[in-house]
C-alpha cells in the first residue's frame, strides 16, 4: 500500500524545473520580484528538496499562484509565508527560522569559530613556551 | 603538559552522530505530521463538479462528524480505496466529503464517479488546490476526520482499508461521537 | 555464464582482500617477511578480479542481457551505447562495484608505484585499504548484488532514467569516486602510520601526491555535476546545497586542508596529529555521503531508493572503520607532537589559519546538513535547512581564506615579515580596490557584497601572479634572466600557482553569475523577439524532431547584436519513453563575459506561442575555466619528479626564495 501511495507522490516529482511560466507572472514588477523571493524560501513538499519557484509539479505551480494571489490581495511577505506555515508546517520553510530549535544551528558556525581560535590561541601560546623551554635547556647546558 | 583528551574527542563526537545516524534509518524525513491537528480547518470554497448543484466549502463542516476525503481520477490508490468508501456510504458509517484535487478537466471527475460510484455526500471541484492547500495535503488520498465544530482531529495518508479503518478511524471516531 | 564468472570473481576478491587485510599487517607487526610480501600480489589480484566483475556487468548492460536484475532494471535496448556502459555505475548496486574496482585501484597503484616507501609502511598501508575493501565487498555481496539474475528474462529492461543519459552526467560518477575514494587511500596512510607509531617527512611526502590526486579527481568530479545541472535544469542553477552535494563538498574541504596541512608536516614538522586527523575525516566524510545517498535518512533530490538495511551496514561500515581510526588516534596521539616551531605570522602560520578556517567551513556545512536528521530524532519537529544558510555561512568565511591565500605564500617560513610582504603586494592590493570600486560604481546592479566578492577574487590573481613574479625576479632583472627563471620554477610550484589563479577566476564567475544575472520569461510566436543583455533573439520556429530513443520539441531562436554576431540557438524539450520522462536541453553560447542561455517551454494553446526562457549568464564560462586551471594545476603538480623520486630530502629550511608549496 505504501508502495503505491509513494508512487502517486512521485509522480509530481519535478522533471525539469521550468518552473515559473508567463501566465503566472504578475504586471507589477515589485510585486512580482516579492513573490520570486518568497517562492524561492518555500519548499515544494511533494518533491524532494526543491523550492516551489524551482520546481515544476503541479502543487508547487498552485502554491505559486496561491503566493501571488495573496500578494495581490494585499498581504505582507511575512503574512503570505504565515498563510503556508499554518497549512503546512515550519518544515515548508527552507530558510530555518530563527528561533528556539534552531538556535543550535544559527550559533553553530559561531561555536565552532570560537572554539577554534582558542584552539588556535593555545596552539600558538605552546609553541611560544616549548621555544623558552628550548632556549633554557640551551642554556643549561651551556651553564653547566 | 600534554593531556590525553584533546584526542579523545573525535571518537566521542562520531559516537554521538553514530547514535542520531541509527536512530535516523528508523525514521522517513519526509513524513510530516500535520500541523492543523486540533485547529479550525481554514476558509476555502469549491465550487460544484459538472453535472452537480452544490459545491463544499468550510462553512458545511458542522454539526457532525465526517470524513474529508481528497481524491482524483488520475490517483491509482484512490481507486484502490473507492470500494472501501463506498462500503461506509452503504453502512451510513459516517458521512464522506470529497475534494476531487487537480483534475485534467471538468469532465474526468464525474466520469470517474459515474463509472465507479460515488460515495460522497458533498464534493468540491478543485481544480487550483485551494481545498487541499486548506487541508495542507501533499498527496492522494488523503483522508481526514473533522468534529462538529469543525477542528481537524487526524490526517490519514494513503488508502483507507478495513485494518486501518479497524485500528485508527473507528476508535476516534467513536471518541468524537461522545462528546 | 559470464554473470557467474563476474559473480565469483567478486567473492574471490573478497576472500584475497580479508588475507590482504590482515596478514601483512600482522606480518610487519612480527616482522614476517613472507606474511609482509603477500600484500603486494594480494592487492593486483584482488584488482583483477573486480576489474573482471566489473567487465562482466559492462558485458551484460552492453548485450542487453536482461537475465540480470539490474541490467533490466536500469537499460534498454534503445539506449545509445554510451549510456548503456554508463548505465552500469548509473544505480545502486553498480555504483557500489565501481567504488570497490577504485579502492582496489588505488591499492594497485601503491602496491606497483609505491616503490620507495618504507616496507613496513607499504604493507600496513595496502593491509588498510584491503580491510576497507572488504568491508565494501562484503556489503555488495550481501546487501547490493548487482549479479543477481531474473527468470523468465523480460523482452526489455526498464531504461535508464533521461536525465543520466548525457556526457556529463555519465562520468560525473566515476571521477567523483576517483576523487572520493581516492580519499580511502591517504586515510590508509593515516591509520597505517598510526599502527607504525611513525609520522615524518617522509610520510608526509609520500602521502602528497596521492591527496593531490584524490583532490584533483573530486574537483573535477564535483564541477562536472555542477556544469551538468547548469545545462540539464534548465535555468542556470548550478549549486543548491543540496544534502548530497554537500556530501561531496565536506570531503573535498577537508581534502584541501590535508593537502596544506602535510606540507606543513613534511617541511617543517608540525601539525603532524592535525594531519592524520584530516586524513580520517577526509575519507569519513566520503562514507558519510555514501550514507546519507543510500540509507533514505535525508531527503535530496540525489537519493537512490533508500533501504533500511543497507544504511545500517553502510552505518556499521563508517562506525567501524572511523571509530578505528579514532581509537588509534587517541591512543597514538601524544606521541605525534612535533618539533617544528613557527611565528604566527609565516608561512606556516597563514596555512594554519586558513587550515582552521576550512575546517569550520567544514563542520558548519556538515551542521547545516544534518541538523533536519537531529531535530527529527529529537522529535522536536521538522526543520529544513536551504541554501540560504548555507551561503550566510559560508561566504563570509571564505573572504579571510581568500585575504590569506594571497599574502602567505609571500611570507617566510618560520618567522615571517608581515611588512616586507604587504610592500611587495602593494600594487595587487590597490589594483583589487580600485577594481572593486570600479565594479561598485559602474556597474549599476552591483551591490557591496558583489563588489566585494570582485575584488578578493582581483586579490587573489594578483596576489598569486605577484609571488610569481617575484621568484622569477620579473622587473627586477633582465627579461631574459626572468623567463630563464620562468622554466626553472618546479612543477609543484607551478600547481600552486594555477590551482590559486583558477581559484581566483572562478570566484569572480561564481560572484558575477550570482548576481547579475537576467532573466526574461515570455511567449513568443514564430518570428517574434526579445532582446536580453543586449543580445536580439528572435524565434523563427519549433519543430518536432526524432531522437534515437525520444521525441523532441526544437526550438531555433537566431541571435543578432550588432552587425557582427549572428547566432543559431536551438534548445530541445525532449520527451522520452522508457521510462515516461520531460527533459530540457538548454542552447548555450559561450561568451568571454558570459553565456547566452535559451531554452524552449510549452506551447501556449491560447496564443499559439511557445514559452521561452532566455539568460544571460555573466561570467560563468570564466567558472569552468577557472575550475579546469585548477585540476591542471593538481595535474602539473603530481608530475613533479620530487613525487616520483620520493625520498625527501633533509630537513634544511628553505631560502626565502624558493615558493611555498
Amino acid at each position: 500500500m505504501k508502495a503505491i501511495f509513494t508512487i502517486v507522490v512521485i509522480l509530481f516529482f519535478p522533471l525539469a524545473a521550468l518552473a515559473v511560466d508567463p501566465g503566472e507572472i504578475l504586471k507589477d514588477p515589485n510585486l512580482e520580484k516579492r513573490a520570486r523571493s518568497i517562492s524561492k524560501g518555500l519548499r515544494c513538499v511533494v518533491c524532494q528538496n526543491q523550492s516551489i519557484d524551482d520546481s515544476d509539479a503541479q502543487l508547487a505551480r498552485d502554491l505559486r499562484i496561491l503566493v501571488r494571489n495573496r500578494i495581490v490581495a494585499g498581504d505582507s511577505d511575512t503574512a503570505v509565508i504565515d498563510y503556508v506555515v499554518s497549512r503546512y508546517g515550519d518544515f515548508v520553510l527552507l530558510n530555518p527560522p530563527v528561533k528556539g530549535v534552531t538556535l543550535v544551528l544559527w550559533f553553530g558556525p559561531i561555536f565552532f569559530t570560537l572554539a577554534g581560535l582558542i584552539g588556535l590561541i593555545l596552539f600558538f601560546r605552546r609553541q611560544k613556551i616549548d621555544s623558552k623551554d628550548l632556549v633554557q635547556m640551551d642554556n643549561k647546558e651551556i651553564n653547566n | 603538559m600534554n593531556s590525553r583528551w584533546p584526542y579523545y574527542t573525535p571518537l566521542i563526537i562520531l559516537g554521538i552522530l553514530a547514535f542520531y545516524f541509527a536512530a535516523g534509518l528508523g525514521q522517513n524525513p519526509a513524513k510530516v505530521k500535520s500541523v492543523l491537528i486540533n485547529k479550525k480547518v481554514p476558509e476555502f470554497l469549491l465550487p460544484p463538479i459538472k453535472g452537480s448543484l452544490k459545491g463544499f466549502s468550510n462553512s458545511d463542516l458542522k454539526n457532525q462528524v465526517v470524513l474529508v476525503n481528497i481524491f482524483g481520477s488520475w490517483c491509482v490508490s484512490c481507486r484502490i480505496e473507492h470500494p472501501f468508501l463506498m462500503q461506509l456510504k452503504e453502512k451510513k458509517s459516517i458521512p464522506i466529503y470529497g475534494i476531487d484535487w487537480r483534475e485534467p478537466d471538468s469532465t474526468a471527475g464525474p466520469k470517474w464517479l459515474k463509472k465507479f460510484g460515488n460515495p460522497y455526500t458533498l464534493i468540491g471541484d478543485d481544480p487550483n488546490s485551494l481545498g487541499a492547500i486548506a487541508f495542507g495535503v501533499t498527496g492522494a488520498p488523503e483522508t481526514f476526520i473533522v468534529d462538529k465544530n469543525g477542528i481537524i482531529r487526524f490526517k490519514h495518508l494513503g488508502p483507507i482499508t478495513k485494518d486501518n479503518w479497524d485500528e485508527t478511524f473507528k476508535p476516534i471516531l467513536k471518541d468524537l461521537r461522545k462528546k | 555464464m559470464i554473470i557467474e564468472i563476474g559473480h565469483f570473481s567478486l567473492v574471490l576478491a573478497l576472500f584475497i582482500a580479508g588475507l590482504q587485510g590482515t596478514l601483512p599487517i600482522i606480518g610487519a607487526h612480527r616482522n614476517n617477511h613472507s606474511l609482509m610480501a603477500v600484500a603486494t600480489p594480494a592487492a593486483i589480484i584482488q584488482f583483477i578480479l573486480i576489474l573482471g566483475s566489473f567487465t562482466a556487468l559492462t558485458y551484460a548492460f552492453l548485450v542487453s542481457d536482461f537475465s540480470v536484475i539490474n541490467v533490466t532494471s536500469n537499460s534498454h535496448t534503445e539506449k545509445p551505447t554510451l549510456y548503456k556502459i554508463s548505465g552500469v555505475w548509473g544505480n545502486h548496486e553498480g555504483s557500489m562495484l565501481l567504488f570497490a574496482l577504485i579502492i582496489a585501484g588505488y591499492g594497485a597503484a601503491i602496491a606497483v608505484f609505491g616503490k620507495n616507501l618504507r616496507p613496513t609502511l607499504k604493507v600496513r598501508i595496502l593491509g588498510v585499504q584491503a580491510l576497507i575493501g572488504t568491508g565494501i565487498l562484503a556489503f555488495i555481496l550481501l546487501t547490493s548484488n548487482p549479479f543477481l539474475r531474473l527468470t523468465p528474462a523480460p523482452v526489455n529492461g526498464k531504461g535508464l532514467n533521461p536525465l543520466l543519459q548525457d556526457p556529463g552526467l555519465a562520468f560525473h560518477p566515476p571521477l567523483l569516486y576517483l576523487g572520493y575514494v581516492g580519499l580511502s587511500l591517504t586515510f590508509s596512510f593515516a591509520v597505517a602510520a598510526l599502527i607504525e607509531g611513525r609520522v615524518d617527512a617522509a610520510w608526509a611526502r609520500w602521502v602528497r601526491p596521492w591527496t593531490l590526486a584524490a583532490w584533483g579527481f573530486l574537483t573535477g568530479g564535483i564541477v562536472l555535476g555542477s556544469w551538468w545541472a547548469y545545462y540539464e535544469l534548465g535555468w542556470g542553477g548550478w549549486w543548491f546545497w543540496d544534502p548530497v552535494e554537500n556530501a561531496s563538498f565536506m570531503p573535498w574541504l577537508a581534502a584541501t586542508a590535508l593537502l596544506h596541512s602535510a606540507i606543513v608536516s613534511e617541511k617543517r614538522d608540525s601539525l603532524k596529529a592535525w594531519t592524520i586527523f584530516l586524513a580520517i575525516i577526509a575519507f569519513g566524510l566520503s562514507l558519510l555521503g555514501t550514507f546519507l545517498v543510500r540509507s533514505g535518512v535525508i531527503t535530496s533530490v540525489h537519493a537512490f531508493a533508500s533501504d533500511p538495511t543497507r544504511g545500517v551496514f553502510i552505518l556499521l561500515l563508517l562506525i567501524v572503520t572511523i571509530g578505528g581510526a579514532f581509537i588509534l588516534f587517541a591512543w597514538r596521539g601524544p606521541t605525534l607532537k612535533g618539533a617544528g616551531l613557527f611565528q604566527p605570522v609565516s608561512r606556516e602560520g597563514g596555512l594554519v589559519i586558513n587550515n582552521f578556517l576550512l575546517t569550520v567551513a567544514a563542520a558548519s556545512i556538515l551542521l547545516g546538513t544534518l541538523y533536519p536528521l537531529f531535530i527529527d530524532v529529537l522529535k522536536l519537529g521538522k526543520v529544513s535547512v536551504g541554501a540560504p544558510y548555507f551561503e550566510s555561512v559560508f561566504v563570509p568565511m571564505m573572504i579571510p581564506m581568500i585575504a590569506i591565500m594571497g599574502l602567505a605564500p609571500l611570507l617566510k617560513w618560520k618567522r615571517g615579515d608581515f611588512k616586507t610582504a604587504i610592500e611587495k603586494l602593494k600594487f595587487a592590493i590597490a589594483l583589487s580596490v580600485i577594481g572593486g570600486l570600479f565594479v561598485w560604481i559602474l556597474i549599476d546592479r552591483a551591490s557591496a557584497f558583489t563588489s566585494l566578492g570582485m575584488t578578493i577574487s582581483l586579490w587573489l590573481l594578483t596576489a598569486t601572479l605577484t609571488e610569481l613574479a617575484g621568484r622569477i625576479k620579473l622587473f627586477r632583472s633582465s627579461l631574459r634572466e626572468s623567463i630563464n627563471q620562468l622554466f626553472r620554477q618546479t612543477r609543484a610550484s607551478w600547481g600552486m600557482t594555477l590551482a590559486h589563479a583558477g581559484l581566483a577566476i572562478a570566484i569572480a564567475g561564481i560572484t558575477a553569475s550570482s548576481s547579475w544575472k537576467v532573466e526574461s520569461i515570455q511567449i513568443m510566436k514564430f518570428g517574434d523577439q526579445v532582446n536580453v543583455a543586449g543580445y536580439n533573439y528572435t524565434l523563427k520556429h519549433v519543430r518536432e524532431i526524432q531522437g534515437p530513443n525520444y521525441k523532441a520539441l526544437r526550438g531555433t531562436f537566431i541571435v543578432n547584436k550588432g552587425d557582427d554576431i549572428n547566432w543559431v540557438l536551438e534548445p530541445e524539450k525532449r520527451f522520452y519513453t522508457d521510462p515516461v520522462m520531460t527533459t530540457t536541453e538548454a542552447a548555450i553560447r559561450p561568451t568571454f563575459l558570459g553565456d547566452l542561455y535559451a531554452v524552449v517551454g510549452d506551447r501556449d494553446e491560447k496564443s499559439g506561442g511557445y514559452i521561452t526562457r532566455i539568460y544571460f549568464n555573466p561570467l560563468v564560462p570564466w567558472m569552468w575555466t577557472g575550475a579546469i586551471i585548477m585540476v591542471l594545476g593538481a595535474g602539473i603538480s603530481l608530475t613533479d619528479r620530487r613525487h616520483r623520486v620520493g625520498a625527501p630530502s633533509s630537513n634544511k629550511i628553505p631560502a626565502p626564495g624558493i615558493p611555498a608549496e
